[in-house]
């Protein structure tokens, strides 16, 4: 940071987005899924975007885990691994696939790709970038976020409980990791609105449309610009009570071998940072949530055995995984008999893994006290999401904190699930009382 | 029984101190250690098995004849 030029950057108007629609998260205007030829052979043309991915992706990847590695010629060319092994092969092997490309859109529209460390770091440099932010996302740390949590998740219910109906992913399950992660990073929470559609942008509609993908990252950049040229006059709009140091001070100081962070690296990290902690345990909950509606026998062995809680947020994780990757194929590599060839893309399915019946037996049904459950929602191996037990605490808060006032409830209308790369209901009627 | 974990797997997914953290510390970046010498004592096996059958990088590991 220290070769910024001086000078605030423009500043963001708060008041620019009012008139514009919240979150244009329900599929209607710029769904990438519509304009698609529809997928006639998963096996070598499978898409991701497909509608009947996005509704019901389980039996196409029970489908495709009997056959070799999924191949389509879609996305300049893409691998689709969906046996645990084979996932796990891929996550583990550094040397024939690179990160710097972790979402698998329509084409690779930058060359080299903006980074986003440590998501999109490859060893060696990995682990550094890496550490600065693990201090932060302990399970210590994290535990002392939990009285917000749970102040977050109730004053959600407040508002809509005496109506007797919600709409679980839009009224409640979005707005608590928005919330947290806002305060972690020292940016104001009022701005909450903005990142969700930033993120829909960035991981929905920019899958396929690069404008709109490459216009959403900018502006995120440019509000990080903003926060940290405040902090540089010393100033901030944080959370008076926010965290010291916030994120974007770790980053702002951060430094690998006594070399300041390039503001690339501190911009990249701190867009990451919301992305990865809003999206995605948004769709955990309201995956939670919504299989809790649709299971009463689940639900009220919950309620009566609180203690469950932690093992049963492992099971919905593992059956509701929200994330799916992708790596970028650095050296040319056989797996599976399959000839993966140098700048290929390999969609990396966590979620599909993790319903994998060879590791998981009976993988397709939810029991909520498995015992053996090596599921790998977070990852496997290096990269291993940084915001997993932050991610475990908002999803446990959440769902007790529903429970505890709401433990009759069904879902009472069409569920919409998100595209892509984060997996989630966006659309979750529920009734109540 | 003893329980050991192994640093070069060990990812800080935090699995084993969250089902046993009578058995597990975790360090400043989250990653896992277990406590004194391992040694699990009496009436913790379970939670042991349980540690090990949780980690997804297959870091956790009992040695059975430990003594």
């Amino acid at each position: 940071m220290t070769d910024s030029k001086p000078g605030a950057p423009a500043v963001p108007d708060p008041e620019a987005d009012a008139g514009a629609p919240t979150c244009p998260v329900t599929g209607q205007g710029g769904d990438p899924a519509i304009e698609r030829p529809p997928v006639t052979d998963w096996r070598t043309d499978w898409d991701h975007l497909d509608p009947r991915w996005r509704d019901d992706p389980f039996p196409i990847w029970d489908e495709l885990r009997t056959g070799p590695i999924a191949r389509t010629e879609r996305f300049e060319g893409a691998w689709l691994p969906t046996r645990y092994e084979d996932v796990k092969a891929i996550a583990y092997d550094t040397e024939h696939f690179t990160s710097r490309r972790i979402v698998l859109r329509h084409k690779k529209y930058e060359d080299p790709p903006l980074p986003a460390p440590p998501i999109t770091s490859d060893p060696p440099e990995h682990k550094a970038h890496k550490r600065v932010l693990l201090p932060f996302f302990s399970p210590q740390e994290v535990g002392k976020l939990e009285p917000m949590a749970r102040r977050i998740c109730n004053e959600l219910i407040d508002d809509f409980i005496a109506d007797g109906r919600c709409d679980a992913a839009q009224h409640y399950a979005r707005h608590i990791p928005v919330r947290i992660i806002a305060y972690m990073l020292g940016v104001p929470v009022r701005d909450s609105d903005r990142f969700i559609r930033w993120i829909h942008e960035i991981l929905e509609v920019g899958i396929v449309d690069d404008e709109i993908g490459k216009n959403a990252t900018k502006a995120m950049r440019d509000y990080f610009r903003h926060h940290i040229a405040l902090r540089k006059e010393g100033r901030t709009e944080a959370d008076p009570d926010g965290p010291e140091p916030d994120l974007i001070r770790v980053m702002m100081d951060g430094s690998l071998n006594g070399v300041p962070f390039e503001e690339n690296h501190v911009l990249g990290t701190l867009n990451l940072l919301m992305i990865a902690g809003i999206d995605t345990t948004w769709s955990a909950i309201g995956a939670s949530i919504m299989h809790l509606g649709r299971h009463p026998e689940d639900r009220t062995r919950l309620v009566a055995e609180p203690a469950l809680m932690p093992t049963a947020v492992e099971e919905l994780l593992r059956a509701y995984s929200p994330v799916t990757m992708a790596r970028e194929v650095k050296k040319d590599v056989e797996l599976g008999g399959c000839p993966m060839k140098k700048g290929e893309m390999v969609l990396l399915s966590f979620p599909a893994a993790n319903r994998d019946p060879e590791m998981f037996p009976d993988a397709n049904r939810v029991v909520l006290d498995r015992q053996e459950n090596r599921h790998g929602a977070f990852g496997l191996g290096i990269h291993r999401c940084v915001g997993s037990n932050l991610a475990r605490m908002e999803m446990q808060v959440a769902i007790e904190e529903w429970l505890k006032r709401i433990p009759d409830y069904r879902v009472v209308g069409d569920v919409t699930w998100s595209d892509g790369t984060v997996r989630g209901p966006r659309t979750l009627p529920v009734a109540f009382g | 029984m003893k329980v050991r974990v192994d640093p070069e797997r060990c990812e800080g997914h935090s699995r084993c101190h969250a089902l046993a953290p009578e058995l597990f510390a975790l360090d400043d970046i989250g990653n896992a250690t277990a406590i004194g010498d391992g040694r699990v004592p009496p009436g913790l096996e379970e939670k042991a098995r349980l540690a090990v059958a949780n980690c997804p990088e297959y870091a956790v590991e009992i040695l059975e004849d430990a003594g």
